[in-house]
């Protein structure tokens, strides 16, 4: 399609831009900020808050300039007396019905509406309060909802609807009654809520955060009977950055130093059973082939994987007729739970009674998840408490600890070795590339045919990627998958896992293996990530992650010599008796609301 | 006294609509159109928009599919004229939808009735299979269908009622773009108030000129009023626009008449001050058909602070000058009220009624303080003392 320039003068100051342009983005590009709250660049136009009104001359009202495309010859004025005082009114107007406790806010010092009352100094009080005070929702182990913080900027709504095809959050009444509500404002617990947590990155004010752990894990790491174990996931280390200032960046050495002084007992690594997961998934998704087409049994393909505990809820609530499909592989976070709570313990001769897992993850449904009754293979909960990169964040500042000096350390051994292909998990696409690296080397003992490895067809940040790798010259125990062309698919963010499980479920597409992550661009844009998110920040970590992958020695999960003695000493192969016991789960399905 | 009120009997007449549209469907879609443009018609809902010029853009966009609604979701305080019109002449709303699907090239049409209304729903059922009836023998291809609304005032204003018919949630779209170019679900559609159809019927009918002679340069044609409050003369009546208000209060008054809301919650209180100068039309103070006469039995505090609860009820809630200032609104005039406040409150009051005109997302928003400044400017010591 082509495009038509539209000419117009922001503040007496000529531009020509795209037609269909926003009065908001023409104006970035003379490098006039018009202040938003409603608006994000992930989101589709809302334009309610009115705090972007501008004047447009010969117009009697203050359009909206993140609603409002150009036209030719406009003439707007973004600071003008009557958008001064329009402004100045709607942000007093939000701070009226604002509980604006911030000094003991856990979003003070990140909150957007916080930053535009400082910016225009609404000092006195010019109007009457009219907040009503209720009490927060504190029944998800891992998001909190607290109205009293919520200006009504639907961010949470567009995000829960439009990227993640949920809908939990909606909005309930009218007039002054109007708020963020659930099916029949159930708790958040208790309705089809995947605790994904994109809510929260989205969320300009502290009406939605993730429910914090912080204070219990700095008790456990005081309390001297308990021996405090961490583990770090892989899109944290490309993020935690961010928390201080440095944007997205490749920290895995800083981070490991930081955690070192926080008093961490010892500090290891998901991508450790990141690579145990690719053997485990691998293996399952041969195992599936070959009784499809060896044995003539009825297994449930395509596979799909089960790394992303929101995509798993999901699936439970929305495709709960889909629940065989899924991988019964834990996630990284919950192989390692009980893994260091049995082998781990073992092997540094600790009781498991006094162990203590810290998991830190990008995501929010992680806490929901280690709560799962189904998460305590070792008869202990496997993963004691799960923390959001944000909270790591936070526990290195208030430990004093000045982030950007450390110098780099390596992970304790063992569960600390990993792989390239480990790292990339963090990724849309990653979970799918590590494991065609493993499988297609196991069935026909070469490499990829992908140069230097990186299989580019599952990577990106579109949507739903495609792809198909011919598999030829197999091993003879492999025999019947010579020829095959093995099909996969991968989806990131849940409206675009529900479009590729409709597409499977009417028969319009067909494919041996399925990557989902529930969050847009996978977990680095996980719901317990540094905020602000948008594609550009997001874009820049999965950047990180890749050069990370590329800078391992060993870039194959089957490579991994911790993975190796684990098979050797104790699991013993794959899908094993032991393996079954601790690194395989089950799912339930769940009602859809 | 010279009695100076015309009184019209256009809307409610009884005519043989058959003929009308059999001659009109002959005619071309630019030829219709340029009659209602001739005629000055405008929408009758109260925001007076040019008919003639809505169905023109609707015409012109290009669109597999167009369509018609007829917005009777009546919620405007004081308003009851449009359940008259549908009671008494159904078949002249379903005429005029007709012809304005000619015109602007739909074959879909719907009636958006508001929730309190449905007792109507059975006598316009049979009204419209009959209506179809016709169309088959004049071989016309026109559906209309009924939605009905559940109560919302914001279903009135046309985005959001559109949200509501799609299933949505009622609340306001941003605008551009206009419904003529995506209306009802992203379609081209003309939306247009009961009165304005029946009255587009009527200058099919006669052609512009009978209508264009009535009322003011401004405001041209009549208008069926629906007079309540302190008036032995409560009821529904068609008059020539353009009148005074004097000249109404003379007609409708109790001989004591204080103060006159104009055109609902949303319109505008004229103190008696200004009854002479005040012109009833689109020049003057615009109705959608509401007048409301309070005495002097009335306090205008009681009287603001209803409008006020009723907006920080009704207003849907998703922009942020509405629904605060609403709320600030009537917080604001009851600690004024007690002493909280200073009265000079209300002058910082006002400065958030220009805001909310201004930047509001829709026409409720922007109108909301109509009352309030309108009030506050004629009876300030009511208010405070």
């Amino acid at each position: 399609m082509s495009t038509y320039k539209v000419n117009l003068k922001i503040n007496n100051l000529p531009v020509s831009v795209d037609e269909g342009t926003t009065i908001l983005d023409a104006a970035k590009q003379l490098n006039f900020k018009i202040p938003t709250l409603c608006h994000h660049d992930d989101l589709c136009v809302a334009g309610n808050c009115r705090v972007c009104v501008v004047e447009q001359v010969g117009n009697r009202l203050l359009p909206a300039a993140c609603a409002t495309p150009v036209s030719e010859g406009m003439e707007i004025l973004t600071n003008s007396m009557k958008v001064r005082q329009a402004r100045k009114h709607v942000i007093e107007l939000l701070l009226s019905e604002h509980n604006a406790e911030c000094t003991i806010c856990y979003k003070n010092g990140n909150c957007e509406l916080q930053e535009l009352s400082n910016e225009y100094r609404t000092g006195n009080k010019l109007f009457l309060d009219v907040k009503k005070l209720r009490a927060a929702d504190i029944s998800s182990p891992s998001i909190e909802k607290d109205d009293t913080k919520c200006i009504r900027c639907q961010r949470c709504v567009r995000t829960c609807t439009q990227l993640q095809a949920v809908s939990a959050l909606t909005v309930a009444h009218k007039g002054k009654d109007m708020k963020i509500s659930t099916f029949l404002d159930k708790p958040m617990h208790d309705v089809v809520c995947t605790n994904c947590g994109q809510c929260i990155n989205r969320c300009p004010t502290a009406a939605l955060v993730e429910r914090n752990y912080i204070d219990q894990v700095f008790d456990a790491i005081y309390d001297p009977k308990k021996f405090v174990v961490v583990q770090t996931a892989p899109a944290t280390r490309v993020a935690i950055s961010e928390e201080f200032g440095m944007g997205p960046n490749r920290s895995t050495g800083k981070m490991v130093a930081a955690l070192r002084r926080l008093g961490f007992d010892k500090v290891l690594d998901t991508d450790f059973t990141a690579d145990l997961t690719i053997m485990e998934e691998g293996t399952e998704l041969l195992t599936r082939l070959k009784e499809a087409l060896v044995d003539g049994k009825e297994v449930a393909l395509p596979m799909m994987t089960s790394c992303s505990p929101g995509w798993i809820k999901f699936q439970e609530h929305i495709f709960p007729d889909m629940l065989d499909n899924l991988s019964t592989c834990k996630s990284p976070q919950q192989m390692f739970g009980p893994l260091a709570k049995t082998y781990y313990a073992e092997k540094i001769n600790k009781n498991p009674a006094d162990m203590v897992v810290v998991s830190i993850m990008p995501c929010t449904a992680k806490k929901y998840e280690a709560d799962r009754p189904e998460m305590r293979g070792s008869g202990y909960k496997d993963v004691d408490f799960v923390l959001t990169t944000r909270e790591m964040g936070m526990m290195i500042k208030q430990a004093g600890i000045d982030f950007g000096k450390l110098e780099d350390e390596k992970y304790d051994s063992i569960l600390g070795e990993s792989t390239g292909a480990a790292v990339i998990f963090g990724a849309t696409g990653g979970v799918m590339e590590a494991a065609l690296r493993t499988a297609y080397e196991i069935v026909t003992g070469r490499e990829v045919p992908f140069a230097n490895l990186n299989i580019k067809p599952v990577r990106g940040m579109e949507g739903i990627k495609e792809a198909a790798v011919k598999i030829k010259d197999v091993k003879p125990e492999w025999s019947f998958l010579e020829g095959v062309e093995l099909k996969v698919a991968i989806a990131h963010g849940l409206a675009n896992a529900k479009e590729l499980m409709n597409r499977i479920k009417d028969g319009t597409a067909n494919y041996h293996f399925i990557e989902v992550m529930a969050c847009p661009s996978g977990c680095i844009g996980g719901g317990g990530q540094p905020i602000p998110t948008n594609m550009e920040i997001r874009k820049k970590r999965a950047a990180a992650i890749y050069e990370e992958d590329e800078k391992m020695v060993l870039r194959k999960s089957h490579e991994n010599p911790e993975v190796a003695e684990i098979y050797k000493s104790f699991l013993h192969k794959p899908l094993g008796h032991r393996s079954h016991d601790l690194l395989h789960t089950h799912y339930y399905p769940k009602k859809r609301y | 006294m010279e009695n100076k009120i015309k009184k019209v009997d256009l809307i409610f007449e009884k005519i043989d609509y058959v003929e009308i549209l059999d001659r009109t469907f002959k005619r071309t879609q630019d030829e219709i159109i340029l009659d209602i443009i001739d005629s000055g018609l405008r929408g009758r809902g109260g925001a007076g928009f040019p008919t003639g010029l809505k169905w023109k853009f609707a015409k012109n966009e290009e669109s597999d599919q167009k369509y018609v609604i007829c917005n009777a979701d009546e919620g405007e305080p004081g308003t009851f004229k449009d359940r008259e019109i549908l009671t008494q002449v159904p078949e002249k709303v379903l005429a005029g939808m007709a012809i304005c699907g000619k015109a602007t090239g739909a074959n879909e049409g719907y009636i958006y009735l508001r929730g309190e209304y449905n007792f109507l729903l059975p006598s316009l059922y049979k009204v419209i299979e009959e209506f179809h009836a016709r169309l088959k023998e004049l071989n016309f291809d026109f559906t209309i269908r009924i939605k009905s609304g559940s109560g919302a005032y914001v279903c009135g204003e046309e985005t959001a009622l559109m949200e509501s018919m799609e299933g949505k949630r009622g609340e306001p779209r941003n605008k551009p773009p206009f419904p003529t170019t995506a209306g009802y679900l992203g379609k081209p559609t003309s939306i247009n108030n009961v009165e304005t159809l029946v009255f587009a019927l009527m200058i099919a009918k006669e052609g512009p000129s009978q209508f264009k002679e009535m009322g003011t340069f401004d405001s041209r044609g009549s208008k069926v009023f629906s007079v309540s409050g302190d008036t032995p003369k409560a009821g529904i009546y068609e008059l020539e626009l353009g009148m005074s208000l004097e000249d109404f209060v003379n007609e409708f008054g109790d001989g004591d008449t204080k103060a006159v809301q104009i055109g609902g919650a949303s319109g505008y209180c004229v103190a008696r001050k200004h009854f002479k100068e005040t012109v009833i039309g689109f020049e003057g103070i615009p109705t959608g058909g509401s007048m409301m006469l309070f005495n002097s039995t009335r306090s205008m505090y009681n009287i603001l602070t209803d409008y006020l609860e009723f907006f920080e009820e009704e207003s849907c809630g998703q922009c942020s000058p509405c629904r605060v200032g609403c709320q600030q609104l009537l917080k604001g005039i009851e600690a004024v009220k007690k002493g909280i406040k200073p009265p000079a409150y209300l002058d910082d009051l006002q400065k958030l009624s220009e805001t909310m005109k201004l930047a509001s997302k829709c026409g409720l928003g922007q109108s909301a303080p109509n009352p309030f400044n309108s009030i506050i400017n004629n009876f300030r010591e009511e208010i405070i003392y």
